[in-house]
């Protein structure tokens, strides 16, 4: 026999999956590890004789391998591809071997062989049900700075990579008639007689091979066939059919409303080279007119003693080490349990040449002709025992059993001396997508588990996953479940020999003569979780399965408690003297299995994450070294910076220039709408404050509009260009929100109104033209529009050309200064620009960005929505009482305004603040009080909106928001500054051109 | 995520979507004549019943237009959707 430390010294010589033509090399804490294609990381450190593979959460007990499949809860590996490629708590059991990769052990210090954390497994009372709850409740602060950083630090699983992901993720959307939710013997069966009649049929599974427990069945015949030659012919009869998508590595993880079902499909990491372009992992959506779940079950752990050691494992699992990979998990094992499952999986163990011991924990009365045929195969089989528990630290060494000779009376002591344990405490259909739909689980007696009851969407579960464990009945049941989805009535029965052993007994907390407060049996393995602790908890008063697992954490780690929910309910069940069914079941929520963030985000990563929307000078202001900021999902050019300019320098000049000479600044961003149709004058008329009908064509006018509920919703200015055709601004971030609701009111309130609204957007660049010279430089460039003061007045619109392009010119000011805003189609936006740059260069014509532009409409006390208001101001509010025509008989939001509270007179009402300090600027966002020694909490009158140095005025300006603002004019209040109080007069929010002269033209006006 | 059915468009899923809260509250045609707590019931109060639902639905990312839909909220099933000025299903109660 070779070396246990010798490549391969735990592989059977004959059989499995495998492909031993094949060898790959990958390598686990360092150590390089023999394994062949066909391999799991699991199955390899298995076939070279590794079990040691992690440390536990919270005790930092030595962990192995525990199960074949994604319910495993023990052997999370830290798996490394190279470069970037680094995810941690990735299952053993389900991670293909595969060259070159390397495999490490989590939650351990300084190694897993040597842990320090393992002190934690000594001081074990310390760490019962609810400690957390008990020891790190006061004082409070101590909870962020020292309890959570220092229990994460020693409890954490792995580590997250800190490197960019450098694989790429995809996302597609199928529609399907059947989706079959797993490849076992009930999926295939299921896709196959769906697929007959040309329905579209989607079958996932999420190993890398389909067939569930066909691939580690040596013995079932099925019409007459080997177990895995069925498997094999069914699956290419399926997937030659037309409007079959077969999907091997493939998790359903959630299931949503109206049979929306989300799945990931591991693409290229089981494959040595993959080709270039091929995504890492694919997330389907799938929206399916049915779905068949055969998702199969999950094997119960048996609760004794020490039943985590490595080498302790279930014996479903050890079947499959066997029979699929050809690796003996021991050369002496000891199968222990409650299922006829568990007989045959001890029958292939000894087939194998291992050697085999049984230990039937049943009542004997409930033990069937199983264990003669067990004996006749030369196996020892002790019935009516009990498990007192094991022996070994790093890897079982034995398993102390005793006869049970009557109710509470345990005989003497026993240790089968072993390498491996095989325990199976009954099966747990897994009904965690069931459950997800929404649909209502039911308890089943005989199976002593819950299974799909009533369903709330269009699903039925086929196989083990409801319940049904026999071959043939399974195959039956999918078979009918498929044609069933797909609308026909054909029907098959299938014949399998030799049958099914099903039966199983009920294991809860086994009999021991050992004190049950001094020895642990583990439930949840992944969160440490034992009897004892659910023992406790029920003694402390928690009786609802909901507040154990929460109290507990049993159940609440990343496999879900898919091996151990079952079992706890059990025993919080035994402990309560209650039914099972009396204290309930848990939630499944989705992910199914963990999922990586990278298949969630998929494409919507870097420049795809928030997209940006480039107004159409983009290029140009980058050109320019502008500095950008976000604005909604634009980005806008705040200021200009000159070579050696900062933001201050920058914007005090690119506002000097707009009131002494002329800027120039890009508007496109702004929200438009075109509203036309013969109703369009009597539309806006409800939708905004003030009047429309009087509104001549060729005229601008200012519009507030409101929610019903009388605050400010949009502003802006609206031209109207014809009798029935109004072209509506909006702000920049408020467009869509407008034109929804525009459409709400127009849609659903006054249908009768002829009117259609666009939005434009897109289609209008706006350039502004701001300054004393403005008329000068765009004269020039204008045909077909006379621009002198008395044909174009402040306020009006013309239609002509610019540069021989169409526009709409309005004459308007947001900077308080003689100003056009001409729209141009966006395509000849660069063209228009370039010509008014070089018209205005001999007047140093200066483009200024957003930072200028708040800080010049500022100092005229122009509020901005969305950064003066907030969602709580009323036009009164923000000093535009006069914007809300009197006569109007209605409006939206006209009848809010006259409710009790919003005619309070502390309402906060918008003013300008000077600082006393004028070259201090504050915060936007300060708080303001009245009186700086107030105790604390002090009393808040409101806040700054905006603040800014005014170049023009000399000294820093502030809007506010202030309770009772207007009939505090005059007074000092102080606002907050990140080193104290400032003090701060209230005056009226107008700074500068009060009389708002400017907008007339040119200097000689002030 | 949902799929719901736009009276003008057939089957969409929801993200095409946006919910405009409960349907058939009609607005007072003379909002002045109502006193403040009518209107303070016509703005906030909602039935928010367990079960069936008559609610707004805009399909924003599509057609663009408003319709109603009937919901059970228990279950999230659409049991129909109805354009607008289409009267209240029967299996809806009228609220006040
Ligand atoms: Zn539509």
């Amino acid at each position: 026999m070779a070396s246990d430390l010798s490549a391969h010294s735990f592989r059977l010589a004959n059989g499995g999956r495998i492909d031993r033509s094949r060898p790959v090399r990958f390598t686990f804490n360092g150590r390089t590890i023999d394994a062949y294609a066909g391999d799991t990381i699991a199955s390899a450190l298995l076939a070279n004789g590794i079990h040691l593979v992690g440390r536990s959460f919270k005790y930092h007990r030595p962990r192995g391998i525990l199960s074949h499949g994604s319910d495993e809860p023990n052997a999370l590996l830290d798996i490394d591809r190279g470069a970037g490629r680094r995810d941690p708590n990735n299952r053993a059991t389900v991670v293909e071997a595969l060259d070159g990769l390397a495999a490490r052990s989590q939650n351990h210090w300084p190694s897993l062989d040597f842990d320090l954390g393992a002190i934690n497994d000594r001081l074990a009372p310390m760490f019962a049900a609810g400690f957390y709850y008990k020891t790190f409740k006061w004082p409070r602060t101590f909870w962020h700075r020292l309890y959570e950083p220092a229990i994460r630090a020693m409890a954490g699983l792995g580590v997250a990579p800190t490197e960019s992901d450098p694989d790429r993720y995809t996302q597609r959307n199928a529609h399907c008639d059947v989706l079959v939710v797993g490849g076992g013997p009930s999926g295939l069966a299921a896709a196959l007689a769906a697929s007959e009649s040309g329905a579209r049929v989607i079958l996932a599974d999420e190993q890398a091979e389909l067939g569930g427990t066909l691939l580690h069945d040596r013995i079932s015949q099925i019409d007459g066939r080997a177990a895995d030659t069925w498997r094999a012919e069914t699956l290419a009869t399926i997937a030659a059919r037309p409007d079959v998508i077969v999907l091997p590595r493939t998790t359903v993880f959630g299931y949503y409303n109206h049979n929306h079902i989300a799945m990931v499909e591991r693409v290229t990491d089981h494959l040595q080279a993959p080709p270039a372009g091929l995504p890492r992992e694919r997330l389907w959506q799938v929206r399916a007119k049915k779905v068949i779940l055969a998702t199969g079950a999950h094997e119960r752990p048996l609760a004794f003693a020490d039943n985590d050691r490595p080498g302790i494992m279930l014996a479903e699992s050890v079947r499959a080490y066997i029979n699929r990979y050809a690796v003996a998990p021991g050369r002496q094992i000891v199968f222990a349990g409650v299922t006829g499952s568990a007989y045959q999986a001890a029958a292939d163990a000894k087939s194998a040449g291992l050697a085999v011991t049984f230990v039937d924990v049943r009542d004997p009365t409930q033990c069937g002709e199983e264990v003669g045929e067990l004996r006749a195969l030369g196996v020892e089989v002790l019935t009516g025992h009990t498990i007192i528990g094991s022996v070994g630290r790093k890897r079982v060494a034995g398993l102390i059993v005793a006869p049970v000779n009557g109710p509470g009376d345990v005989g003497a002591h026993r240790t089968l001396p072993c390498d491996a344990i095989a325990m199976s405490g009954g099966w747990t259909p897994a009904v965690h997508l069931f459950s997800q739909s929404r649909g209502r689980l039911q308890y089943r007696d005989a199976i002593d588990a819950f299974v799909p009851g009533a369903s709330a969407q269009s699903e039925c579960s086929a196989g083990a996953a409801n319940g049904t464990y026999d071959l043939a009945a399974t195959l039956d049941e999918g078979w009918r479940a498929g044609a069933e989805a797909a609308g026909t009535t054909a029907s098959r029965s299938f014949a399998v020999a030799p049958s099914t052993r099903t039966d199983s007994g009920r294991a809860r907390s086994l009999p021991t003569d050992r004190d049950a407060d001094r020895v642990r049996a583990f439930l949840d393995f992944q969160n440490d979780v034992t009897v004892k602790d659910i023992k406790l908890a029920v003694r402390e008063g928690f009786q609802s399965i909901e507040h154990v697992k929460r109290y507990t954490t049993t159940g609440m780690a990343t496999d879900q408690g898919k091996t151990s929910n079952m079992l706890a309910l059990g025993i919080v069940a035994e402990a309560l003297e209650r039914p099972v069914p009396e204290v309930g079941t848990t939630t499944f929520r989705p992910p199914f299995t963990p999922v990586s963030f990278g298949a969630i985000v998929g494409q919507a990563r870097d420049a795809l994450f928030d997209p940006i929307r480039k107004a159409p000078l983009h290029d140009w202001a980058e050109a320019q070294g502008a500095v950008f900021e976000p604005v909604a999902l634009w980005r806008r050019a705040r200021y200009f910076p000159q070579a050696g300019e900062g933001m201050h320098a920058a914007v005090s000049r690119e506002c000097r220039a707009v009131r002494s000479n002329v800027g120039i600044f890009d508007a496109s961003t702004l929200g438009k709408i075109e509203v036309v149709g013969p109703d369009a004058a009597e539309f806006l008329n409800r939708i905004y404050t003030n009047a429309w009908l009087k509104l001549a064509p060729g005229r601008c006018r200012y519009g507030l509009m409101l929610r019903e509920d009388g605050f400010i919703f949009d502003d802006g200015v609206v031209a109207r260009i014809a009798e029935d055709r109004f072209h509506v601004t909006t702000t920049t971030g408020g467009a869509a929100r407008v034109l929804v609701h525009m459409e709400d009111y127009l849609q659903t309130e006054w249908s009768d109104l002829k009117v259609y609204l666009t939005s434009t957007t897109e289609q209008w660049g706006v350039i502004a033209v701001q300054g004393p010279k403005a008329r000068e430089v765009i004269e020039p460039l204008v045909e077909g529009i006379d621009l002198s003061p008395g044909m174009f007045p402040h306020m009006a619109v013309r239609v002509g050309r610019i540069c021989s392009v169409p526009t709409r010119l309005f004459r308007v000011s947001f900077t308080g200064e003689l100003g056009y805003e001409i729209n141009v189609p966006t395509g000849h936006m660069r063209t228009v620009w370039d010509a008014i740059i070089k018209q205005g260069a001999p007047f140093g014509i200066t483009p200024y960005g957003t930072e200028a532009m708040h800080a010049l409409r500022a100092e005229r006390g122009f509020i901005i929505v969305g950064q003066d208001t907030d969602g709580t101001v009323t036009p009164d509010d923000a000093g535009l009482g006069g914007m809300v025509s009197a006569s109007k008989r209605d409006f939206v939001g006209k009848r809010s305004l006259v409710r009790p509270d919003m005619l309070l007179a502390d309402r906060k009402q918008l003013v300008g603040l000077t600082t006393a300090d004028p070259k201090l600027v504050l915060d936007e966002g300060a708080q303001v009080v009245a009186d700086t020694k107030a105790p604390i909490p002090m009393k808040m009158l409101g806040h700054v909106t905006s603040s800014y140095w005014s170049d023009a005025c000399g000294h820093s300006i502030a809007l506010a928001l202030v309770s009772g603002g207007r009939a505090r004019l005059g007074e000092t209040l102080h606002a907050t500054t990140p080193s104290g109080f400032a003090a701060v007069k209230v005056v009226t929010p107008v700074f500068f051109d009060a009389e708002g002269k400017r907008v007339h033209g040119g200097l000689e006006h002030v | 995520m949902l799929l719901i059915t736009c009276p003008y468009c057939g089957a969409r899923p929801e993200i095409e979507f946006r919910g405009g809260g409960e349907a058939h509250i009609a607005r007072p045609s003379d909002p002045a004549a109502v006193d403040d707590q009518s209107w303070a019931e016509y703005l906030y109060y909602r039935s928010n019943p367990k079960g069936v639902h008559a609610e707004r639905w805009l399909h924003v990312h599509g057609c663009g237009r408003w319709f109603n839909a009937v919901r059970n909220t228990v279950s999230d099933s659409f049991e129909q959707t109805y354009r607008m000025g289409e009267p209240r299903p029967d299996a809806t109660k009228e609220r006040r």
